[in-house]
């Protein structure tokens, strides 16, 4: 895919981003397009900068040089909860819940905003019909219904990682990035959190990080392979599978 | 003029080298351990009663060496047996420790030693004039407080470079979450560090008592200007906290010697006007503002450079 | 009241039980408001009872601030003594201005005071939350504090704004000069602003400022501005910590630089801390026993701050829930019917327990009163503080005490894990 053609359509494009930390590159001339509708895996060797990548993004941290756009609009720079209203969430490695708060209302409180409540202090929070019904919605679609009680800091590692994913996608984001969603988990865990990702991603722009390559062959529409803070190939699973460039820095080792 | 200047100067960088005694402490333990002592300049006033009573009882030598010793180790405990307990309940539930800390020291203090000024003299072998500018005679002992947190000084220094828990402390400072990683004896690291930071701010206290007012409240009333302090220099940051001590130091001091006011640099106000904030502005001398100054400082500072002078953590 | 402010809404499907106990709680609170001053009418319980109502209002107000949004404050009372001066000023201006505003409408006024301060120091004080808030705080505190002796036209200085309540027009043919006129007027108050600080709770704002005590970072990606957020709770903070001066205000006729002192500030802190922040009644049970300790310990022992400082100390380590927390500890083993089987460790602890506390109270009075010689009277057992037998008797029950009674609670602790698992097992949480 050309750049001219992806210009229009893409829900992410990262050009020329750098960031320094001292005199310390993490992420040299970063350049990555992620294309409306599609799901887009980066992965890379440990500390090639992926979680920085999601970080620079996500207005977590911002570049030393270089743009980053979300949907033709350039989005460095910005903090992040402004980037989340334009319509981009993210999930953590870490689980990064509300411990203290029940299930029900973690994914509430995410879904208040995107339902437009805004720091009101004069409504019931109860008793508002749309955010009811899309929280109620969401424990359902990420199986939590029947823990809707419990403090989210008693739940399950695998429930706190379903969660974290109910969070995420709450807003009703376009633009959904994923940071290791299935990491730590068994491997029937897995399928079940990849099943919920591709289920509740439809239709959506997903970005996933990720170290379960049956999970990232199996999921992604393309990938990008991210060493030392560059990305060095983006493709579709089968052009990544054979770019000798990926075998040399990523595939070949892993096999090792 | 130039009196007043020189001697406020050596007044200044006096206070402004104590503040450092034991803001150098209290940034170390933040550093290290997350936790702001609330308690630290309670540390200073038990230091200053301890060297009270010592001097009465041993004479002044041997206290200035023991009442450190005695503080240290009560600082100690408190990290044994109060911190090491609470720090799984948060970083807020310890802040909160040392706070019901700092008010039950006030308390014991005040019950034993009552709520009036302690007559503390200053040692009969350090009761000369050191020299007399202008007309003013400088007194030998502020020397000697000088003289003392400068070795103090000097010798945090070379711990701190040439030494290896000067190492672990060092790489604390710069990456607080590697704390962890210090391995098995972490603990006992964490209780020395709370340990040394007491028994200096002990030190500080023997050796300001005899000089400054040892009362009950002293600690009440320097605590919150030792916060100024580490704010304004940058939580977890030494260089901030030791030039911050430094125009603390000297700027109070400053205000305290100077008697001026609007009014008595522009001539009174139309009396017509009668009472109102502006004459209360107008009327007061820099010498009546003094204790508020460091406080203005601080939100000068917020609004300015909100991570503090040479901070660069965000909390 | 009982119910916890983190609770969770049973959105809608709420059974009408549910709702009864809840509407039934706070009606039972209004009844016993109406009713207390009928029971206890010496002019003393009526003055107690006053100053209970201030301290709740102004614990609520506080623990919008620790227990909903997380932040440490050291200054609250900065809020509160701006609202008391408020409060006389307008009271003054009412009376000379010859306006028609009557005297229950002046606390609205206190809390403006505390809320346009908020307003204005509040953006600045709030860009960080934690311990920079905290040691912020304690420094804007001391700020106000200083600045108030300096500011003689506003504040008074040393000797303060005083005020006439019943100069004010009467309102129901009331004049507000008796104290139990006064005692309705902070009730009705204390009412209207529990009502309201709970009904915060309630709101998308309440709930986000959970969100911001439990995980500020995570806040921000879910569209929320954590500043944001924080500076509205410390406005609302403020403004009802202006409420809690400004009928403080009306109580005394006076306002005073103390008002807005640290020593004020230590007060709510502990009234809150010790009465437990995680639930909505807490501060109110702390704010009755901190009030009520230091009407009752100040005319007992010239200590009694310590006692505080003791308690404090003892909560925070032990029991970081406070009184709200470890009551509500108990609910599921009420629930799944395991609560009897910690009952007698708890009957157990209780000899050993009263033993220490009375060693550390002999102690304590001993060193207070060795130079003065005042006999101590500890449950109609008289001390001598200046005789070894007391301090014998002191160090034994200390350290017996401690010994033995920390078996006994490594008893309860064990109890408790049995009986909790048993709740859990019943599908209760524990």
């Amino acid at each position: 895919m050309s750049e001219a053609v992806t210009g229009m359509t893409a829900a992410i494009e990262v050009r020329a981003v750098e960031k320094r930390f001292g005199n310390v590159g993490i992420i040299r001339d970063l350049n990555l397009t992620v294309v409306k509708g599609e799901r887009h895996a980066i992965i890379g060797p440990n500390g090639a900068g992926k979680s920085t990548t999601f970080n620079l993004i996500s207005g977590h941290i911002k570049p030393t040089s270089g743009e980053v756009k979300l949907n033709g609009d350039v989005i460095s720079g910005l903090r992040p909860f402004e980037i989340n209203r334009r319509g981009l969430s993210r999930s953590f490695q870490v689980t990064n819940v509300f411990a203290r708060m029940t299930v029900w209302e973690n994914v509430r409180c995410a879904v208040l905003w995107a339902t437009g409540q805004r720091y009101a202090f004069w409504k019931n929070v109860d008793s508002l019909p749309e955010v009811r019904e899309r929280t109620a919605q969401i424990l359902d679609d990420i199986h939590l219904t029947h823990r809707r009680d419990v403090p989210a800091g008693l739940l399950t590692y695998a429930e706190q990682r379903e969660l974290e994913i109910g969070i995420t996608i709450a807003s009703g984001a376009t633009v959904v990035m994923l940071d290791e969603p299935t990491a730590g988990m068994s491997h029937a865990e897995t399928d079940r959190a990849v099943a919920l990702i591709r289920r509740l991603t439809e239709g959506k722009t997903l970005v996933i990080v990720e170290h379960d390559m049956s999970v990232v062959f199996g999921l992604a529409d393309r990938i990008s392979v991210l060493v030392y803070g560059h990305i060095i190939a983006s493709g579709t699973p089968e052009e990544i599978r054979r770019d000798p460039k990926v075998k040399e820095a990523y595939l070949g080792e892993e096999a090792h | 003029m130039l009196e007043l200047v020189v001697i406020s100067t050596l007044n200044g960088v006096l206070f402004g080298m104590l503040l450092f005694l034991l803001s150098s402490g209290l940034t170390v333990i933040f550093s290290m351990m997350g936790v702001l002592n609330f308690a630290h300049a309670s540390f200073y006033m038990l230091g200053a009663f301890f060297g009270f009573q010592l001097t009465k009882w041993i004479g002044f030598w041997p206290a200035l060496v023991l009442a450190p010793l005695l503080v240290g180790a009560i600082g100690m405990a408190v990290e044994r047996y109060g911190l090491r307990n609470t720090h799984k309940h948060g970083h807020v539930a310890e802040l909160l420790l040392t706070f019901g800390l700092a008010f039950a020291i006030e308390e014991i203090v005040s019950m034993i030693w009552g709520k009036s000024p302690l007559d503390y003299r200053v040692p009969a072998l350090l009761d000369f004039p050191a020299f007399t500018i202008f007309s003013t005679n400088y007194p030998a002992y502020k020397i000697f407080m000088l003289a003392v947190s400068v070795i103090i000084f000097v010798a945090l220094l070379i711990v701190l470079k040439r030494t290896r828990v000067g190492l672990i402390v060092q790489a604390a400072l710069t990456h607080p979450h590697m704390v962890g990683h210090l391995g098995h004896n972490v603990g006992r690291v964490f209780m020395a560090v709370f340990g040394v930071g007491s028994a200096l701010a002990g030190l500080a206290g023997v050796i300001a008592g005899p000089a400054l007012v040892t009362q009950s409240d002293m600690a009440a009333s320097l605590g919150p200007i030792l916060f100024v302090v580490i704010v304004f220099g940058g939580l977890g940051s030494l260089p901030g906290a030791f030039i911050a001590s430094l125009v603390i130091g000297l700027v109070q001091t400053f205000a305290v010697a100077l008697d001026g006011s609007l009014a008595s640099a522009f001539g009174p106000l139309d009396p017509s006007a009668g009472p109102s904030v502006l004459t209360d502005i107008w009327n007061v001398t820099i010498a009546q503002v003094a204790p508020i100054v460091p406080y203005v400082l601080l939100v000068i500072i917020l609004i300015v450079r909100p991570m503090g002078l040479m901070g660069t953590r965000e909390s | 009241m009982t119910k916890a402010t983190n609770s969770t809404s049973k959105a809608g499907a709420d059974t009408s039980s549910g709702s009864l106990r809840f509407y039934g709680v706070w009606l039972i609170g209004i009844v016993a408001l109406i009713v207390l001053p009928m029971i206890f009418s010496s002019g003393g319980s009526l003055t107690s009872f006053s100053l209970i109502g201030i301290a709740i209002v102004f614990a609520l107000s506080y623990n919008i601030l620790l227990g909903q949004t997380g932040l440490l404050s050291f200054g609250h009372a900065v809020h509160y003594g701006l609202g008391g001066f408020a409060a006389c000023h307008m009271m003054n201006a009412v009376v000379s201005h010859g306006w028609p505003i009557p005297l229950p409408f002046i606390p609205l006024f206190g809390g403006l005071g505390g809320l346009v301060f908020a307003v204005i120091i509040g953006w600045v004080m709030t860009k960080r939350a934690g311990t920079v808030f905290a040691m912020i705080s304690l420094g804007i505190g001391e700020l106000v504090a200083s600045s108030s002796l300096i500011l003689r036209s506003v504040f008074g200085g040393e000797s303060g704004i005083t005020t006439d309540r019943t100069a004010l027009p009467k309102m129901f043919g009331w004049s507000f000069g008796p104290q139990l006129q006064v005692y309705y007027l902070i009730a009705f108050w204390l009412v209207l602003s529990a009502i309201a600080m709970y009904a915060l709770t309630r709101t998308p704002l309440g709930r986000i400022c959970n969100a911001v005590r439990d995980n500020p970072e995570r806040v921000q990606f879910i569209g929320y501005d954590p500043h944001v957020v924080r500076y509205l709770a410390f406005c609302f903070a403020g403004f009802f910590a202006g409420v809690a001066g400004g009928l403080a205000a009306i109580n005394f006729e006076i306002a005073n630089s103390a008002y807005l002192g640290a020593i004020q500030s230590g007060f709510v802190l502990f009234s809150t801390f010790i009465g437990g922040t995680a639930y909505f009644f807490g501060p109110i049970l702390g704010a009755i026993l901190v009030t009520y300790l230091q009407l009752g310990l100040a005319n007992l022992t010239s200590a009694w701050q310590l006692y505080f400082g003791i308690i404090f100390i003892g909560i925070v380590m032990f029991s970081p829930g406070g009184i709200a927390g470890l009551v509500m500890m108990h609910r599921p083993l009420v629930r799944a019917g395991t609560l009897w089987t910690v009952i007698p460790s708890y009957l157990v602890a209780v000899v050993p327990t009263l033993a220490l506390a009375c060693g550390v109270i002999l102690s304590i009075e001993t060193v207070a009163r060795y130079s003065g010689g005042e006999p101590i009277d500890l449950f109609g057992i008289g001390f001598k503080p200046t005789s070894p037998v007391t301090w014998v008797a002191a160090v034994v029950l200390v350290i017996g005490g401690a010994f033995v009674a920390r078996l006994s609670w490594r008893r309860i602790a064990e109890a408790w894990d049995r009986a909790a698992t048993v709740a859990r097992d019943r599908g209760y949480l524990a």
